[in-house]
């Protein structure tokens, strides 16, 4: 049986559906909502290469390189944050972020 | 044939499968390792996809770097995970039901879907595949052309991401003694310094 374009597209939806079923499942684990983040991302960049591929067009790879990118900058930074509120802390449960309301 | 088949199979199901384990994992420990499982398959359904560069790109910077950062973090805060996973039951219906609408909604879309002759026609294209190179020379060739701003924009996005990391998480403690070479280098011999006259048989 061929692999055609609709595959790829089912295993990104599932992907996506599984990230934001983690960031359901996992609410008071933050590190569990950044993974989740990655996989939507992942996702995403599933579903640009495979368009890539079978519309013979490149634009979507390289739109794929600078989402790569800007997951790894989004993964650095949330994971200081994180760090920074668990010295402050001492948890890192999501509910206790609203004391942050300013 | 089969066999390129029979790997979409095995690498989308690994796939699903890890990324499944990545959010029910009791321990946030195996979620990383699971989320390294699921890269390292992604990136070989990009190298099915003919996207070499990407793929190689997803293991260095996502297996080499995020995921390794996630796990330093896991096992650097020292967390009762088992308190956090208090009220993973409470919320398992309203997310299963988001979850379950959204899959619902892709599929349709998924299925529902027909591509449009025109958005196959090669000279239409912004870019198309060129034969003859590889991968990664045709990426080279447009994105230090065409997308060379869009390149120095991810640039100094990693550089502001670099920074910020470092600003948010550097800290001063007290009680530590760093070198500082400022006041090294301001020293003078006259305040450093200071010569006595001792009598002979007495102390200083």
């Amino acid at each position: 049986m061929e692999i055609g374009l609709a595959h790829y597209l089912t295993v990104s939806a599932i992907l996506l559906t599984l990230g934001i079923f983690g960031i359901f499942l996992n609410r008071k684990n933050v590190i569990v909502i950044l993974m989740s983040i990655e996989l939507i991302l992942l996702a995403v960049n599933i579903n640009l290469v495979a368009f890539s591929a079978f519309l013979g067009n490149l634009v979507g790879q390289v739109f794929a390189l600078f989402i790569l990118t800007v997951a790894a900058g989004e993964a650095a930074i949330g994971l200081a944050i994180l760090v920074v509120y668990f010295r402050n802390r001492g948890t890192i449960a999501v509910e206790d972020i609203h004391h942050m309301k300013g | 044939m089969i066999i390129s088949t029979i790997a979409f199979y095995l690498f989308a199901a690994m796939t699903i499968a890890s990324a499944f384990m990545v959010i029910s994992a009791k321990n946030p420990v195996h979620s990383v390792l699971y989320l390294i499982l699921a890269f390292f398959n992604s990136a070989a359904l990009f190298v099915l996809l003919g996207a070499e560069f990407l793929a190689m790109i997803l293991v260095v910077v996502y297996v080499g770097a995020v995921a390794v950062l996630f796990l330093f973090v896991v096992m650097m805060l020292d967390i009762n995970f088992a308190e956090l996973r208090q009220g993973f039951l409470q919320y398992l219906p309203i997310g299963g039901l988001v979850g379950i609408i959204l899959l619902i909604e892709l599929i349709l879309v998924v299925s529902g879907w027909v591509l449009s002759p025109e958005a196959l026609d090669v000279s239409s294209q912004v870019a198309p595949l060129t034969s003859g190179l590889t991968n990664t020379e045709q990426l080279g060739q447009i994105i230090y052309t065409d997308y060379a701003y869009l390149f120095q924009i991810a640039g100094m996005i990693l550089l502001v991401a670099m920074i910020g990391a470092i600003v948010l998480t550097n800290r001063k403690r007290a009680g530590v003694r760093k070198q500082n070479i400022a006041t090294q280098v301001y020293r003078r011999p006259e305040e450093s310094m200071a010569v006595r006259k001792v009598e002979p048989g007495q102390g200083v």
